[in-house]
């Protein structure tokens, strides 16, 4: 288990101040200064060598991205960070925490990583239902600037840095980078065509990173205690440390921070109070967030929980935010909810995916009844397989991994529940409804 | 989604300005954009509207926002349509928004939802006739591991069970502050039986309920 002292958000439970003091208690802020007069080449090499790797859901390894941004910057085409703070997919609930408990950490790490970007401004865009997490980070934005923290020369840095917190009102699509640009530009949220990259022309057309919450909040621990220490933790690749969610059906639903690549049995038993009814209860594990394909018992009690462990399983770590789903469940049901929330949730710009979401969600809820054809189960998996990778964004994509893992791994039960279904009309003599 | 569709034309308002505290608010935000990007502010704007005129936004306030801006009024319109959490109708004084995407639904947010028809006689999409609830159904909220949970204006109550939710109603009817956050006291998102990290930071209650099992 990793070690308290190895922990970096040491008020995940907001059981401390969450204000510049208690920040300050908890090493926040302590030698920001130096962090900076590292300079950028060395700032972003010793966030290459650590290994971290974007914390909300794709897994781009930040230096690396980092390394994108121009060097020399034109004052005409400023260059900006932009923190995602969105946070939206079904299952993850983390950024939230470092937002209400630990605003400073974030606003820390916005200071150095923007001054690694040559940025000179950072916009933090949170999801609009996140209004006391928004209040937080305002409050811990207000106090930075009094303090000297943020501002011109700030922190005693030599680095001119103002920071904004800007709120969106209602779209999960706006956590996808170029939807939330386009939403922080004051337009609906609907995804840019890539390239030009961000990094090229992003905010207002100017060089912009956009980052994770979690991403960005670590960095400063980083520096302070080098690449190599954050790069002990797991597996080559897959290094560093990670704050994992646990929803569903555990006896202690929580956050955790822990090394990446723990076993996922080990996260569970150990830190979740085990599986409601023992492990022997558990029927499946959505590992990552809503958008990554379910993996059923067998597969979790070896499953690493990194972004190599699972890819293995033909899943993904995603925002590690798991799942958990007892024998009790109707796992076609779980499934077809998140449909639905993947069609609501279309921004309606490409054809593939606002036609092919609403289609999926009516196909999956005729398939929780047992209302349909076994061949129609094939079908459904060829439109997936249509959607995915034919829109504009990974939106589709996301609305047909769950799917894809669903008849994966419980075609057998998708296909009883037909039967059933007809047997049960048959005996009433009742005439099935044509599919669509 | 349910308040979606705009009001009728019989209950739009004909005017719509900021008070002078607003006005003043939405300088400060426009402030934080560059020169000639003040477009960026017409979500922040469109919520001081809403906050204004009792929770909904109607066609005016769009039209205001939208001339203050100095943008196309259509611009506004597409904005307050494509983001959910602007209001087009009027709304009820506590507009409960019930989360029962798949982490909630697993953990009970039907009961939730039939606590909240029991006790107020309102489905989702549905406004009460007092003025005093209304209902809908909301797509993950981001609070998982303290599900189920429902969002009531700006708070979150979470931990919530058939019980629990209405309670959480009778005291809103009672004209009570129910307590925001975890109904079951448990803090923020640690394992409620007492967390398995950072045990030396705990903080005296925590390690008071651990000490008693």
């Amino acid at each position: 288990m990793l070690r308290d002292e190895d922990r970096v958000f040491t008020n995940l439970y907001g059981w401390e101040d969450w204000g510049l003091a208690g920040a300050r208690a908890r090493g926040v802020w302590s030698n920001t200064k130096d962090l900076v007069a590292m300079g950028r080449e060395k700032i972003i090499s010793e966030v290459k060598e650590s290994g971290l790797r974007g914390r909300g859901g794709a897994g781009f390894p930040t230096g690396i991205k980092w390394s994108f941004m121009p060097k020399e910057t034109d004052p005409d085409r400023p260059s900006y960070l932009v923190i995602n703070a969105d946070e939206s997919e079904p299952g993850a609930c983390k950024d939230r925490d470092i937002m209400r408990f630990d605003p400073h950490r974030l606003i820390e790490g916005a200071l150095v990583s923007s001054f690694a970007l040559g940025a000179h401004a950072c916009y933090i865009y949170i999801r609009g239902e996140f209004y006391n997490e928004a209040s937080h980070i305002q409050v811990a934005i207000d106090e930075a600037y009094e303090a000297g923290l943020l501002g011109k020369n700030a922190a005693d840095s030599g680095w001119d840095f103002d920071l904004y917190l800007h709120r969106g009102a209602g779209a999960y699509i706006c956590g996808e980078e170029t939807a939330l640009l386009e939403s922080l530009e004051g337009k609906k949220g609907q995804p840019r065509n890539k390239p030009p990259f961000p990094a090229g022309a992003g905010l207002y057309s100017c060089p912009t990173t956009v980052n994770n919450v979690e991403t960005i909040a670590v960095v400063p621990e980083i520096l302070r205690r080098g690449g190599l220490w954050f790069s002990s933790f797991g597996r080559p690749k897959n290094e560093g440390i990670k704050l994992y969610s646990i929803s569903g059906h555990v006896a202690q639903p929580c956050n955790i921070e822990e090394a990446m690549g723990i076993p996922l049995r080990e996260l569970i038993d150990r830190h979740a109070g085990g599986v409601r009814g023992g492990w022997d209860n558990l029927k499946a594990v959505i590992p990552g967030g809503a958008s990554t394909p379910m993996i059923p018992r067998d597969a979790c009690e070896t499953a690493l929980m990194d972004f190599d462990g699972l890819k293995e399983l033909q899943s993904g770590l995603g925002t590690g935010s798991v799942i958990v789903m007892d024998q009790s469940t109707d796992v076609i049901y779980a499934i077809a909810r998140l449909s639905y929330f993947y069609m609501d949730e279309s921004c309606g710009q490409c054809t593939p995916c606002r036609e092919g979401t609403g289609w999926m969600w009516r196909v999956m809820q005729r398939m929780v009844k047992g209302n349909a054809e076994v061949e129609e189960i094939d079908m459904l998996l060829e439109v997936t397989k249509e959607v995915e990778g034919h829109t504009i964004c990974a939106h589709g994509d996301a609305a047909a991994w769950p799917i894809q893992g669903l008849i994966r791994h419980f075609r057998p039960e998708m296909e009883q529940r037909i039967r059933d279904y007809r047997d049960r009309v048959h005996a009433r003599g009742a005439q099935p409804i044509a599919a669509e | 989604m349910s308040f979606g569709t705009p009001a009728p034309e019989d209950q739009q308002p004909d005017h719509f300005e900021f008070t002078a505290e607003n006005l003043e608010r939405a300088r400060k935000i426009i402030a934080k954009y560059p020169e000639g990007r003040q477009q960026s502010a017409v979500l922040p704007l469109l919520d001081i509207a809403q906050r204004q005129n009792d929770n909904w936004l109607p066609r005016a306030a769009m039209d205001y926002v939208a001339d203050l801006l100095e943008i196309p009024r259509i611009r506004a319109y597409e904005v307050a349509s494509f983001y959910t959490m602007f209001n087009k109708a009027p709304v009820g004084r506590h507009l409960i928004m019930v989360c029962t995407t798949t982490p909630c639904w697993l953990c009970g947010s039907d009961d939730v939802l039939r606590a909240i028809e029991d006790k107020t006689g309102l489905r989702p999409g549905q406004n009460g006739d007092d003025g005093m609830f209304s209902v809908v159904e909301v797509e993950c909220a981001g609070a998982c591991v303290n599900a189920p949970m429902v969002q009531i204006n700006d708070d979150y109550y979470e931990d919530l069970n058939y019980d629990r939710m209405v309670t959480l109603i009778d005291e809103l009817k009672d004209g009570k502050t129910p307590t925001v956050g975890s109904q079951t006291g448990r803090h923020g998102s640690q394992a409620q039986a007492g967390p398995t990290s950072l045990l030396d930071r705990r903080p005296p209650d925590v390690v008071a309920a651990a000490s008693e099992d």
